[in-house]
């Protein structure tokens, strides 16, 4: 079911992490998780595997207690749908640190393919834009993706969001790690925090 | 909207001052909230203090996964709503377990001690079994005297022992809401 004229979403996520220097990356469940980890697995990542609906407010919660760092969630439209309050959220709070990036494949690609509501009517940048996150915006080719990627950095000018239209292809699983006290820690660790 | 009336005839409470008090000794930063009147006095002294971060939700689950991405960043939080809302949070308080993050929330009860809107008492009914189905230690405090103490022991055993806690804070305290002259 590939389309030529789409994306590739390993290839979106990889230069999307390329560079990535200090940011923390949360990943959505499912697929956005997998793609995080084809990336390479860091001690700044953050790997969902259920909690739907709740990838954007774990990044929110922490960009307002690390402002100096970016903080990137990356997930699907299948999340980003169902945590739609969340960007309203995320709005009134104007982090200027977080980054918001949704692979929209338009399904649920987990569970059978199933149409997402992107497929025929939802535009999750004007949802985005109406929330008031200003810089909202659609991203359609890999030199885009590339420039977006060193924007990401500037923690004085966010929040931002981005939707990338991508192949609903199904790809190859590569697991990250399911334990989220283990990542969770490991994060906190790398950032000068230890256990209780 | 109708403001609550409250139990006593203190025009201000003094419990929410000895709850803002505890947060502030405990250093929690982050306070996301569903409004409720039963907590208006507490979220006007987060909303007005320079160490936290009062943050409006659209639905309380919301509160649930930001406050454990606080706790990655390194900050603490509590999560603030009313009764009705804890059913919001079903699915999102598996992060409490996932994470085994310090989550502190405190919950103002509807649907119980004089209730006159019906709508409130099937949520407010469950509140409690709801929670401990999801592995959430309730303490409950019922009396203005005892919810220094009662937020204190809530507050050290989430953040001391990482122990997932809820506190409700009982309608009798509060105050019914009227809704008649």
């Amino acid at each position: 079911m590939s389309k030529a004229n789409l994306l590739n979403r390993r290839s979106v996520v990889g230069r999307l992490l390329a560079d990535r220097k200090d940011a923390i990356v949360v990943g959505g469940l499912g697929a956005s998780t997998y793609d995080i980890a084809a990336a390479g697995d860091h001690d700044r990542n953050l790997y969902l595997w259920g909690a739907m609906g709740g990838a954007v407010m774990i990044g929110l919660g922490i960009a307002l207690a690390q402002p100096t760092l970016p903080v990137v969630v990356i997930t699907g439209d299948g999340d980003m749908l169902m945590g739609m309050g969340s960007l309203a959220t995320v709005g009134l709070q104007r982090p200027k640190n977080l980054t918001i990036v949704v692979l929209d494949n338009e399904v649920y690609g987990e569970t059978g393919g199933q149409a997402s509501h992107t497929a025929a009517s939802a535009d999750l940048v004007g949802v985005a834009r109406a929330c008031g996150i200003a810089d909202a915006r659609t991203l359609g080719t890999l030199a885009e993706i590339e420039a977006y990627a060193a924007g990401m950095q500037d923690t004085t000018s966010g929040p931002r969001f981005a939707n990338v239209k991508i192949d609903s292809e199904n790809l190859e699983r590569v697991l990250s790690s399911r334990d989220g006290q283990y990542t969770v820690t490991r994060i906190r660790g790398a950032l000068g925090f230890g256990p209780i | 909207m109708h403001a609550r009336t409250e139990a006593t005839s203190e025009a201000t409470p003094s419990w929410p001052e000895d709850i803002f008090g505890v947060l502030q000794r405990f250093d929690v930063r982050q306070v996301p909230y569903v409004p409720d009147a039963g907590h208006s006095l507490l979220i006007e002294r987060v909303l007005g203090s320079p160490a936290m971060r009062g943050i409006p939700l659209t639905t309380e689950e919301e509160g649930v996964a930001l406050l454990a991405g606080a706790w990655a960043g390194g900050q603490r939080g509590v999560l603030l709503m009313q009764s009705s809302g804890v059913g919001n949070c079903v699915n999102m308080l598996s992060l409490t377990q996932i994470f085994r993050f310090p989550f502190l929330t405190l919950v103002t009860m509807r649907g119980e001690w004089g209730e006159f809107n019906p709508w409130q008492v099937p949520m407010g009914s469950s509140t409690q079994g709801v929670f401990e189905l999801c592995g959430i230690k309730v303490l409950r405090a019922s009396h203005a005297t005892e919810v220094r103490e009662v937020t204190e022991a809530a507050a050290g055993q989430a953040y001391h022992a990482c122990t997932p806690t809820a506190l409700l804070l009982s309608q009798r305290l509060i105050g019914a809401k009227v809704f008649t002259e």
